[in-house]
Parts: structure tokens; sequence; C-alpha cells
């Protein structure tokens, strides 16, 4: 919920030798801050959980490891030393060496009134040591295996990796109105706007937003819109104008549960049928859906660059699971060149919708060479002028849907797994990537690929290939009906089981495998019984 | 420029005795006196009979949604400052279905000229009332007459600090160019509410009405006078014409965003620092590793 005064709340870390792509329902230690904090995590402790806390403050837990953090803080003279407490707690029972740690506070403060860094540093310390006597204490031994082989992996979230791929894609004006999950990209660039000069508007409404976007790309600037779902059905005419006008648009949804507000602060991929569909009117589009940060880094670099080539509205499709989640990878793939803008200086006879056998004429901008560029909402003959003409209109019709096949040609090709021969595919689409890849190796069924799409429009030709080769298909879905899968079935003309979720937050590994197993027992009775 | 030049073939759709015919001949009259160059001139509108205006100009034009013509324009000045940029459409375009965006566009004062055609009637879909038709105007929609006041975009604009308003008539071209032509070179944000008849579905504003219930603005007003402004825009007496305020002093959208304070070149212009990208985007990985 939308709590800016605070309220009950979690955050898990999962530690692991190896890159983490999702999360578990299983808690190992538990560090309890307050009275609540054990009720609103209940359903994922066990009796094998270590639940830490101030037995003065949260009572008389079963299983609890006494660690008297209010104490503690009187006795630093440090009242908000809480955090850093739990944090060198932490530390100390997983056994990280305390230079390793006291270095990462200071480099946190890096910049910020040195005391400031001293203070959080003696909390660590203290946390640590508290760490150590309850490994002591209960003879727990936690065995991470290590390697320096993460030494040089990235962290970073959703929100900021969208925001380093808009500018990898040469954005240079954003125009949005906050909404969350999708205001986190704006945030990202508009406190990076001196650095790379930046035009940032927070717009007084997003059908504003969306058409400051259009008249900036129209002039030649590369511009990005970020919302939610709520947001960009306020945009669906614009969307339609970009696909009239031929005019590039590029514009970042992340996705929370719908219908209307729904639940703000959670997590959906309820919205590919509004992003497939958005504007009235046939003409073509793109739509990317990244399974993580580093995938949400290239791909929202790949629409800025599809928008500039195919003239074209692009999408990238992410939720709040992506966003707000901490993503480790290597570090990204930032080439030496920079982005290259697809317009060309005008003559003084310049036609902006010049016939062209892929439907792609050469983009011209105001003010760059003698022609002017004219471009219109209504149907328009090859300068761009308002027509009713019949022929003009079939002529331009297609010259739009033209830019289609092209498009298609592009389109990414998916990432399949599978590391034996395989009779089942399980099929996912965006933030649900990590997830499904570790379910389906815990699930423990024989037989299984996994598919995932980054590109859910236009579908590139291998999807379908790839699912005629499959006996049964599953497609994993964070919505209530299974939107992709009908996409899937409307394309492909293949027909899939679908595992979905849609109580507002992701799959666990666990509760995947589990729905894995138990679509693949209902598969089998069913062709028993046949 | 000559004001011919600026004609193109197309023949207008407008409705002879028009007053669209008259504005379109002040904007070409204003951008030709000026010497704006076809070629860095764009004209953006909306959708109405107003909004068609820009296909009869031999300009760049961005003929875009109804009542989104302000943002496009905003967007365009902002990505290329070397620009003129005039956003022009009816009353009903750019006071009701824009009427958010005519608030904000005063608000962040980007340099562009915005014309208004108020002809206090709808044209494009057949004559229902538009926000700035009076009270009792009868219409096939508002039939027993119009019950909501009329909305006054002059007061509007000054109450939220424009620092440009103007009101004209297309009775009286020469005074028009001349406060077209102001508008043109105001620095930042310029209102001109174009009074004009609509001989098809406004009985009631005839051309006479307005000969007969507007009246300039005494020699005396002085346009840096904002209270005095105020007073005359809600004047009950005839409609005041001429510039009622205008001040030049305060930076525009594109020069108070940042994105020009050290680099005059529009967006088209400029390359991505790639280096800088890259240390940024490692800085943001490696948090405070870096």
């Amino acid at each position: 919920m939308s709590r800016i005064r605070g309220g009950a709340n979690s955050t898990q870390i999962r530690v692991a030798a190896r890159r983490i792509g999702a999360f578990i329902d299983r808690v190992d230690i538990l560090v309890a801050l307050d009275a609540g904090a054990v009720g609103h995590c209940a359903r994922r402790v066990d009796g094998s959980t270590l639940v830490v806390g101030d037995r003065s403050t949260i009572g008389d837990v079963p299983g609890l490891v006494d660690l008297p953090f209010a104490a503690i803080c009187a006795e630093l003279g440090d009242r908000l030393a809480t955090n850093f407490l739990a944090v060198g707690a932490l530390a100390g029972i997983l056994a990280i060496e305390a230079t390793a740690l006291e270095s990462y506070v200071r480099g946190h403060f890096a910049g910020k009134k040195p005391e400031l860094a001293e203070r959080s540093v003696r909390a660590v310390r203290r946390g640590r040591e508290e760490g150590r006597r309850i490994v002591a204490e209960t003879g727990m031994a936690v065995d991470i295996g290590r390697g320096r082989g993460f030494a040089s992996d990235w962290l970073t979230n959703g929100s900021e990796a969208v925001g380093l791929g808009a500018l990898a894609g040469g954005c240079d004006f954003i125009s949005s109105y906050p909404m969350s999950p999708g205001t986190g990209v704006l945030q990202f660039l508009a406190s990076h706007k001196n650095e790379f000069g930046l035009v940032v508007d927070q717009s007084e409404d997003e059908i504003a937003a969306a058409n400051m976007a259009l008249g900036a790309w129209y002039t030649g600037a590369r511009a990005l819109v970020t919302t939610s779902g709520g947001g960009f059905a306020l945009m669906s005419e614009t969307v339609s104008l970009a696909g009239m006008i031929e005019t590039p648009l590029v514009v970042h949804i992340g996705q929370r549960p719908g219908p209307a507000t729904g639940l703000p602060t959670r997590t959906e991929q309820g919205d590919l049928d509004l992003v497939l569909h958005a504007g009235h009117g046939e003409f073509p589009r793109a739509i990317f859906a990244p399974g993580s940060a580093e995938e949400a880094f290239a791909l929202t670099r790949r629409a800025f660059e599809v928008a500039d080539r195919f003239q074209v509205p692009a999408f990238i499709l992410t939720d709040q699971f992506l966003l707000d989640s901490n993503w480790g990878s290597e570090p990204f793939a930032i080439s030496a060149e920079g982005p290259e803008r697809r317009i060309v200086a005008t003559d003084g006879d310049y036609l902006r919708y010049a016939p062209a056998a892929d439907g792609i004429s050469p983009r011209g901008v105001p003010g760059w060479g003698e022609g002017v560029v004219r471009v219109d909402s209504d149907e328009h003959d090859e300068e761009g002028l308002i027509t009713e003409d019949a022929i003009v209109r079939v002529r331009m019709v297609d010259k739009r849907l033209a830019k289609a096949a092209a498009l298609a040609e592009a389109a990414l090709p998916p990432t399949i797994f599978a590391t034996g021969s395989w009779d089942t595919i399980v099929v996912c689409w965006g933030s649900t990537k990590g997830v499904v890849l570790e379910a389906a190796g815990r699930s423990g069924l024989a037989g299984l690929a996994v598919m995932h799409v980054p590109q859910p429009w236009p579908l590139h030709p291998s999807v379908g290939e790839l699912l005629g080769r499959a006996r049964r298909i599953v497609v994993v879905e964070n919505n209530a009906t299974g939107q992709f899968a009908r996409l899937l079935r409307a394309e492909t003309g293949y027909r899939s089981e679908s595992v979905l979720k849609y109580d507002g937050s992701a799959f666990s590994v666990e509760e995947l495998a589990r729905g894995l197993a138990a679509s693949a027992a209902t598969s089998l009775g069913e062709r028993m019984a046949s | 420029m000559n004001p011919s030049e600026t004609a193109v073939a197309a023949e207008p759709a407008w409705c002879p005795g028009c007053g669209n015919f008259s504005i379109l001949e002040i904007v070409k009259r204003a951008v030709a006196e000026l010497g704006v160059p076809r070629n860095r001139l764009v004209v953006t509108s909306g959708i109405g009979q107003a909004a068609k205006t820009p296909q009869y100009l031999d300009s760049n034009m961005f003929n875009g949604l109804h009542g989104r013509a302000l943002p496009v324009a905003t967007a365009i000045k902002a990505s290329d400052p070397g620009l003129w940029v005039i956003a022009e459409g009816g009353d009903g375009d750019m006071y009701g279905e824009g009427g958010n965006h005519f608030i904000h566009a005063i608000r962040r004062n980007p340099d562009i000229a915005h014309i208004v055609h108020d002809n206090m009637v709808y044209g494009l879909t057949k004559g229902q009332a538009s926000p700035t038709s009076g009270r009792g105007f009868k219409t096939p929609v508002q039939v027993d007459g119009v019950i909501m006041e009329p909305l006054n975009p002059i007061a509007v604009a000054l109450s939220l600090g424009a620092s440009f308003v103007a009101r004209a008539f297309t009775g009286d071209i020469d005074r028009s160019v001349e406060i077209v032509k102001l508008a043109l070179t105001h620095r930042g944000y310029a209102l001109v509410d174009m009074l004009q008849p609509c001989v098809t579905f406004n009985g009631l504003n005839t051309f006479k009405w307005f000969r007969e219930n507007t009246r300039y603005l005494d020699s005396s007003h002085d346009p840096g006078d904002r209270k005095a402004a105020f007073a005359a825009a809600i004047d009950e007496g005839k409609l005041a014409l001429g510039v009622f305020y205008a001040d030049s002093g305060r930076p525009s959208f594109h020069e108070a965003c940042g994105a020009y304070s050290s680099d005059g070149r529009p967006l088209r212009e400029r390359n991505r620092d790639m280096k800088r990208l890259a240390s940024l985007a490692a800085a943001v990985g490696q948090g405070s590793r870096a």
C-alpha cells in the first residue's frame, strides 16, 4: 500500500553463490525490527527460521534470538542505529569480513558528512559483533559458497536499468506524469538531466506528456514517456497519432494490477492486451518485455532504435516487480558508438510521405534543410496535406502497414533454455524469466524446456517453430486470463495450458514449481482419460 | 517571404465569408513582414475549422489531435529554440478540449505564439455551444440556451501570470497583423484571442455584432500594469482589443529548463557522450564500490 508515513513492510535479501532472478518463500533468518514484523511474515516463517529481534519490543516469540536493539542504541547514543545494527548482525551471521563491510558503509555515505559514515560504521561494527555472538551461542553454521566471480557484478534496479537504456538509446527529452511504478525512471533521468543536457518536463497530465514526446520526436529529439497502465490508457489517442503521422514514440509502461487504480504498489502482467491494442485504427508497433535489469537496459535502448528506424511507436513493458527489485548482472554492454539519429536534411520540395517499398520514407525535421515537414492527423497525401481521396487513402494505409513486415524481420528471437531432450515447453515473457527458470529446475519434471520471449510483438517466427516442436505448452503469466497464451494461439495456432497468478505479487520459486507440477499432473490425467 | 508565397494550392474548406480567411491572411502577413523563413516556421494545430489553417500555409505543420496543439508546440520549441512556433486553433479546441494544457502552457511560459480563433461557437461539429458562447445562446444541443458562464480567456491567462495577453478582431486586419507580430516576437508565451464571426452557425455574434461590441484599449493603457490589464479583461462593457499585458523579462521554458544553459544547439545536433554514460552506469551498477 502507498504508505508514505510507513507501516508494516519487509525486504527480502536472497544470498547465493550464483546470480539470482527470483525470490523464495522460505525465510532462513528473519530480522524483526518491530512487534508486528513476525506476524507480517508469519506465512513464511516456520520452526527452522532464526528470528532475530529485541525481546523488549517484540516479546517472547518462539525461537527468538535476542538482539537488544534499543539498549545498544542507547549505549551508542544513536537512536537511529537500528538499521545498521541489523545489517551488521546479518553480516556477522554470514561471516562477511569486517573490512569489506565497513568500506561498503563508508562508500554508501560518500560525499556526505564524515560523521554520518563514522556513526554508521560504529553501528555495523557493533552489529557484526552481535551477529558473531549469535553464531557462537546458537551453534548455527552458515555456509554460503564464496567466489570472487561476482566481485565485478553490477546490482541495479529495473528503473535505473530502463533509465540507463534510454540514455544509451539517445533519449534527450522526457515528459511524464508521475504514476507508480513508472515514476522511478522519470526521477532517475531527472537526476541526471544536467550531465546529459536533457529536457525534463513533469507534465500536467499523461495526454500532455505523450503529445510533448511526439512533438519532440517530430523536431528530431528522442523522447521517452514513462507511466503505468492507467496513465497509458490516457495516451491511447496519441499512440494512434504516432501511428498516423509515422513519428517515432517510445513509452515505458510499468505494469501494476488493475482495473482502474487496482493495487498501486503491487505487480502484475495485466496490460499486454492494452499495449497491444492501444490506439484506434490500424498501424504497426513494437513491444519489448525485459526479463531482468540487464535486459531492461538493452531493450530500452533497442526500443529507441526500432521506433526511430521504423517510425512507429515502441513500448517497453515492465512491471513493479522488475522495476523495484535489485538485479545482479554482468556490467551492461555500453558501446562507444552513440545511437544514430535516422533523420535527413530536406530539400525544397521534400515530401514527408514519399513512396517507399518498405513503407519507410526518409524522415526530415523542421529547420534542417530547405524543405518543410508537414504531418497530419487526418489522412494525408505524400506531402502531408489532408485528403479524402480514396485512392490516396488506400495507398497510405498500405504504406503504413508495409512497415510491419520490416518490423517483424527485425524482431528479437526468444531465448530457449534446455539441458537435454524436451517435449514440454514452458513459455514466459517479461519479468517472470528468472522465476520460471529456477522453478522449472526445481519442479522435478523431466523433459522441460523454458522459452522466454523478450519481444511479445511482433513475434519472431521461431516462437511458432519452437511451439510446434512441443507436445505440451505451458504459459506462465502474472495475470488472470492468460493474455500472452491467447496471443500465441492467435499468432501461431497452438493451444497451451496456463499457470497464472494475480494476487498482486510475483511468483515465488516454490509456488511456481508447485504450479508447474500440478499443471503436468492435470495434463497427464486428461491424456489418460481421453 | 511574400504573403503570396505562403499560400499553398489546397483550396480552403471554409464557408465563404468565414473569419478564418482573414486570420489566414493576418498570419501570412505577420510572418512575411517579420521575414520568417518558411523552413523555420512550425504551425501546430488540433482539430476544428480553425485548426485547418496550417493546411493553407506554406510552412512546417503539425496538425495533431483535438486540444493538443500546445504541448506539441511547447516540445517543438524546447527541442529546437531556433524555430518560430505558432499553436493555432479554435475556442473549442484550445479552451475546451485543451483547457488543461492552456492553463499549464501559461505556467511554463514556452516561447510560442498561441492564436485562438474565437467565434464563440463550434463550426466543425455544426453549431453547438463553445466555452466562450454567451449565456442564453441557443443551439441544437443547448436548446433552451447556454446555461454556463462563458470562459473569459483574457482573464484566465492574466490570472495565471501569462507573459503576453492580447485580443484582436478579424474586422481590422492591419491592427491584427501588428498584434500577431508582437506575439511572435515576444519572449515567452503569447496569447492572441482572435475574435471572428462564424457566418454559418453563429447568428448572434455576427460581424456587425463584433463591430458594435468591441473597442480598442485606450492609448493610455500600460501593458506593464497587470492590475489595469485585469480590470480591462473583466470590464462588462464592450470587449477590449489590443495588448492587455506584456512582460518580456521572464525566462521562457527552454531557457529555464537547463538543457540550453551550456549548449545552445538544438537537441538533434547533439551526440550522446557515451564515455560519460559508461561511467554513470558503472557508478549506478557498482553502488558504493564506485
